[in-house]
C-alpha cells in the first residue's frame, strides 16, 4: 500500500539526530512494548508480514508522531483485535472481560532462549529455476496495491540491473493477508540514482532493492 | 480496580505507559502471555544480544581468511559458527566496504535489522529522517554522523526490504597490524557495521 512507512525520498522530516550511547529504551514501558510484541507474535496466529501490514496502516499522522514502539503497540492492539483475543472494551478498561480465541501456543519464560535463537526463517526451496541471472537487466513493475508490498514507490518501474540471485522467500504481498507463502525467488536489483532520483542525483551513488521475483521483468 | 476509581490512575503514568499496561494486565490475566517471559526476552536484548556480536564477527572477519571467505560466502552459517543465530538474523548477508566504496543499510519500510549481531536497532534508525533520506542523500547523512567521505568514493545503499539483513564488515583501520581478535573488535563500532560510521582508529581505542 502507499502508506506512511514508505519513506524512501520522502522530504521534510529533518535531520537524523543520532543519539549519543543511546540506551535500548528510553520509557519503562518500552520494555513491556517489545516483550508483548514478541510474546504475543509467539501465539503464532499471525506471521511478520501481517505484523508489518498492521503498523503501516497506522493512520499517516498517527504513525509519524508516534515512536515505533509506539507504533508497534498500537499495531498489537489492531492484531489481537482481529484474530479475537481482546475487544475494544477490554482495552477501554484494562482488563479482561471474558475469553477470547484459543491461543495454538503461549511463550513460557523456559522456553523464550529456544524460540529468540530458532527465529522465523522464512527461506523456501523452490523446485523451478530462478528467472532471472546476475547481470540481467530488469524493469521492476508499477503498481499500486491497497495491500501490502514491499516494493518501495521509489523503486516502481525503474531499469537496475540484478547483482545477485537469492534463495526462494515467503512472498509478504500475499502471507500478510491470509492468501498462503508463494514463495519466488527473492534478486538483489542495484539501480543507479540518476534512474531512481533523475536530476541532479548523486553519480557515484548507488542503491538496491531486494525484490521477490515477481516485482520484475526483463527491461 | 475498584469502580469509584475509574480511569484516574491513568492520569498518573503517560498515555502509552497508561496503554501498555492495561494490554499486558488483559493479556496476562487471559494467559495469553507469560510475564515471566516479557522479562527474559528483554533482559536478552538488554543484557545478551548486541552490537559487540557483531564487531566479534567484523574482527574475525579482518584476523581469519578462512572466515573472511566463508562470511561472503555464507554469512548466516559463518555467524552462527561464533554462536550468533535466531530472530531478525536468519538470513545474514556480510558487505564488505572496500577503499572505493562505502556501503550503508537502511529499511525504508519499517525497520528491518541484523538483531543476531546489533542487537536492537537505535531509534533513528527506525525513524522517518534516516529511512527517508538514506536513499536520495546519503551523504547528507553520513555527515550528520560526522562522516564526510569523498566525492570519488562511490556510496551504496542497500534498502532492506525483504529479509535478508546485511551486515557491514568496515575496513580495517590502518595501524592495527598484529592485533588480537579481541582488540580489534574494540573499534568496532555498531555504526560502523551499519554503516553510518567507520571503524575506530587505533588512537581512540
Amino acid at each position: 500500500m502507499n502508506g506512511p512507512q514508505d519513506l524512501g525520498g520522502q522530504m521534510g522530516f529533518g535531520p537524523v539526530n543520532p543519539e549519543k550511547d543511546e540506551p535500548y529504551f528510553h520509557a519503562a514501558w518500552e520494555r513491556q512494548a517489545l516483550g508483548l510484541t514478541l510474546a504475543a507474535g509467539g501465539m503464532g496466529h499471525w506471521n511478520i508480514d501481517e505484523s508489518r501490514h498492521a503498523r503501516e496502516n497506522l493512520h499517516p499522522a498517527d504513525y509519524y508522531s508516534s515512536s515505533y514502539y509506539e507504533i508497534w503497540t498500537k499495531a498489537l492492539e489492531v492484531l489481537l483485535k482481529r484474530h479475537g483475543f481482546v475487544t475494544d472494551e477490554e482495552l477501554a478498561q484494562g482488563h479482561s472481560l471474558g475469553k477470547g480465541t484459543e491461543p495454538k501456543r503461549i511463550l513460557k519464560a523456559e522456553n523464550v532462549a529456544a524460540v529468540l535463537a530458532k527465529g522465523g526463517p522464512c527461506d523456501r526451496p523452490l523446485e523451478q529455476e530462478p528467472r532471472f541471472q546476475p547481470g540481467d537487466h530488469v524493469k521492476t513493475r508499477n503498481f499500486s496495491p491497497q495491500t501490502h508490498t514491499r516494493l518501495p514507490r521509489y523503486a516502481r518501474g525503474r531499469t537496475g540491473v540484478v547483482e545477485a540471485v537469492r534463495d526462494g522467500f515467503v512472498f509478504p504481498d500475499t502471507n500478510a493477508h491470509g492468501e498462503g507463502e508463494n514463495p519466488q525467488y527473492v534478486y538483489t536489483v542495484v539501480f543507479t540514482a540518476s534512474e531512481i532520483w533523475g536530476d541532479g542525483a548523486d553519480p557515484a551513488l548507488t542503491v538496491s532493492i531486494d525484490a521477490w521475483e515477481s516485482y520484475l521483468e526483463f527491461a | 480496580m475498584s469502580h469509584d476509581h475509574d480511569h484516574h490512575h491513568d492520569n498518573e503514568l503517560d498515555p502509552m505507559a497508561a496503554r501498555v499496561r492495561a494490554l499486558e494486565t488483559i493479556l496476562t490475566e487471559k494467559g495469553l502471555v507469560d510475564p515471566e517471559a516479557i522479562g527474559v526476552i528483554v533482559e536478552t536484548y538488554e543484557t545478551k544480544i548486541g552490537p559487540r556480536n557483531g564487531a566479534k564477527v567484523v574482527a574475525k572477519a579482518w584476523v581469519d581468511p578462512e572466515f573472511n571467505a566463508w562470511l561472503r560466502r555464507d554469512a548466516t552459517s559463518a555467524i552462527a559458527s561464533l554462536s550468533y543465530t535466531g530472530r531478525q538474523g536468519e538470513h545474514m548477508q556480510a558487505v564488505f566496504n572496500t577503499p572505493d566504496t562505502h556501503n550503508l543499510v537502511v529499511c525504508t519500510l519499517c525497520s528491518c535489522y541484523p538483531w543476531s549481531v546489533l542487537g536492537l536497532p537505535p531509534v533513528w534508525y527506525k525513524s522517518p529522517p534516516y529511512r527517508s533520506r538514506a536513499v536520495i542523500d546519503p551523504r547528507g547523512v553520513l555527515a550528520e554522523f560526522d562522516l564526510v567521505l569523498p566525492d570519488t568514493t562511490s556510496i551504496r545503499v542497500w534498502d532492506s526490504t525483504a529479509e535478508l539483513r546485511y551486515l557491514i564488515i568496515p575496513l580495517r583501520p590502518e595501524g592495527t597490524e598484529g592485533w588480537s581478535e579481541e582488540q580489534l573488535a574494540a573499534l568496532v563500532t555498531r555504526d560502523s557495521m551499519i554503516g553510518t560510521g567507520l571503524a575506530c582508529a587505533p588512537e581512540a581505542a
